[in-house]
């Protein structure tokens, strides 16, 4: 009985932020000191149909794509020498690996913003996608580094004994047995670009305006319902994909999830 | 190795190989990462990239430490960093321990979906709830605890931060229980039988045994929330006060002022808040270290 009171308490402690966000994107008007909407309204769902949204989700999906892709081309080859070698020197590259990940982005980004400037790199989408480069190629080199390490060589042995070149071995033998990771990693990497605020603004300089960006002014206007209608449209993506791989996410690897931060 | 050259072709020594592999993901962490603290770091010392100008001084330290905006600063970002990793860990494990015990399933995805929500997200989640005129205002008032929105506590935009440390709260703590749940593996409750067979009590079992074998991944954990806290600039910049201000919302500032000298300025913040996370993190790592070997 305790318990489950308990359980009640933590599942409302979760939800509870959850539900003015709901409320709002709908609330026509919402009086003080009312507890529910008084009146409902389509504005939200409209508003985030508007040209300017859809072209914001659009550079955010293919900013995030990009990142993506990326980020688990440059982890595959990086983790193929982290998993599989011991050699001198890794620990050093163990460091910079972890090193992005605790170092504040905004402190990193401040630094190098002036030849972003100075490369006319900055206010474009390629800039953006570099510079979010720094934040996920880590997290992709240590996964797929980690998948790299359980993964049995013989099978690459085999194939190459009876005659596959190295491409075709990498491609029919190598990468569907990282399969797995790979998809964790490219979702992964894709929510931490999804979620990414301050080094869009400062690289894109509000020239590239993604989804977040969008969101954070509307939260600095006073219209709720724009906020809370935009807020869904950014949480709704993450949290889909998370559900839709949970189950296939073993525990360590849904640790990872909680690396997706923005 | 040889199974992995080209047939045919010359042999590539394994340490070459190894290198050009890593070599996209270095040229990425050294351009953007090791480029952007030695940048920061060398124009924080008077150096401006393409304008030519270089007198190296440390003036910038100098006049960040004499502000007592910036001490105000420092004093806040530790105040969120120290109470939101304390309050993330400790919610965390018991909130690992209560879904281990009671509602595996359920439970554990909803932790998932709170671990997806963007900060962003979260902050506006936050101020929604906790602001005069929020949900938890609104609540209070029907039930009568208030008559207005004034007669409610200040959580957000607060000179405290409650509303940040909230935020980080609300999204750290599921991360924590994920962690800790991945650690709590059969091997962990079969230890935790033999200690009850040996006549220890649930709370001797807690301290002897089951927090010494989640500890290490607690801690890595704990790391991650700190250097979060210490580096976010949405929630602080949404959920906190312009002055004082946590140091990335302060460096950005600095940053953006239209007065170009106080560019080293920003560039002193940036440096000193790379430093801070960099020592939070190994003090913490020391701490965790010495506390784990002594409870084993």
């Amino acid at each position: 009985m305790r318990g489950r009171v308990l359980v009640g308490a933590v599942v409302v402690a979760l939800l509870l932020p959850v539900v003015p966000l709901l409320a709002w994107a709908v609330a026509g008007s919402w009086r003080y000191p009312d507890v529910v909407p008084g009146r409902l309204t389509r504005r939200g769902l409209d508003l985030v149909l508007e040209g300017e949204v859809v072209a914001a989700t659009l550079t955010s999906l293919a900013i995030a794509a990009s990142v993506a892709t990326l980020a688990c081309a440059i982890g595959l080859s990086a983790g193929r020498a982290i998993g599989l070698h011991r050699f001198r020197g890794r620990r050093l590259v163990q460091f910079l690996l972890l090193a992005p990940v605790i170092v504040p982005g905004l402190a990193v980004t401040l630094g190098i913003q002036v030849f972003f400037v100075r490369y006319g790199l900055s206010d474009t989408a390629l800039g953006v996608v570099l510079v979010q480069l720094m934040p996920t190629v880590p997290y992709a080199a240590t996964l797929l580094g980690a998948a790299y390490a359980n993964l049995d060589l013989d099978y690459e042995r085999q194939a190459r004994s009876l005659g596959a070149g190295a491409t075709r071995t990498f491609l029919t033998v190598t990468l569907p047995l990282l399969r797995p990771a790979l998809v964790t990693t490219a979702l992964l990497t894709f929510l931490i670009s999804w979620s990414e605020y301050i080094l869009t603004l400062l690289i894109g300089g509000g020239q590239v305006t993604t989804l977040p960006l969008l969101l954070f002014s509307a939260i600095g206007s006073s219209d709720r319902t724009a906020a809370a209608a935009l807020g869904l449209l950014v949480v709704l993506p993450p949290v889909l994909i998370v559900l839709a791989v949970a189950g296939r996410l073993r525990g360590r690897e849904q640790a990872w999830t909680g690396l997706a931060r923005g | 190795m040889s199974l992995l050259t080209v047939r045919g072709a010359q042999r590539v020594p394994d340490r070459v190989r190894i290198w050009l592999l890593l070599s996209p993901a270095l040229l990425v962490v050294g351009v953007f990462f090791v480029g952007g603290v030695g940048q920061a770091l060398l124009q924080s010392l008077g150096r401006q990239p393409f304008l030519g100008e270089t007198d190296w001084s440390l003036d910038a330290y100098r006049a960040t430490f004499a502000d007592p905006a910036f001490r105000a600063s420092l004093v806040l970002t530790l105040r969120v960093v120290v109470l939101s990793t304390l309050f993330a860990t400790v919610l965390g494990v018991a909130l690992a321990l209560l879904v281990r015990r009671h509602a595996r399933g359920p439970l554990t995805t909803l932790l998932q979906s709170t671990l997806a929500v963007p900060h962003l997200v979260g902050a506006l989640c936050i101020g929604l709830l906790l602001s005069p005129s929020g949900l938890l205002s609104r609540l209070a008032a029907s039930v009568g605890l208030i008559d207005s929105a004034q007669g409610f506590p200040v959580l957000t935009n607060d000179a405290f931060g409650w509303g940040i440390i909230a935020e980080y709260t609300w999204k750290e703590a599921p991360f924590i229980a994920v962690v800790a749940l991945a650690s709590l593996t059969p091997a962990v409750r079969d230890l935790e039988g033999a200690a009850r067979t040996l006549g220890a009590g649930p709370w001797r079992r807690l301290r002897t045994v089951t927090l010494p074998m989640i500890a290490p991944a607690v801690a890595a954990g704990s790391v991650l929330v700190a250097s979060f806290a210490a580096a976010s600039y949405e929630v602080p910049r949404l959920l906190g006060q312009s002055f004082p201000a946590t140091l990335p919302v302060v460096a950005l500032q600095r940053f953006n002022d239209t007065d170009l000298l106080v560019r080293p300025q920003a560039m002193a913040v940036a440096t000193i808040l790379a430093l801070l996370s960099l020592t939070l993190v190994a003090a913490y790592l020391v701490l965790v270290s010495r506390l784990t070997r002594r409870a084993l």
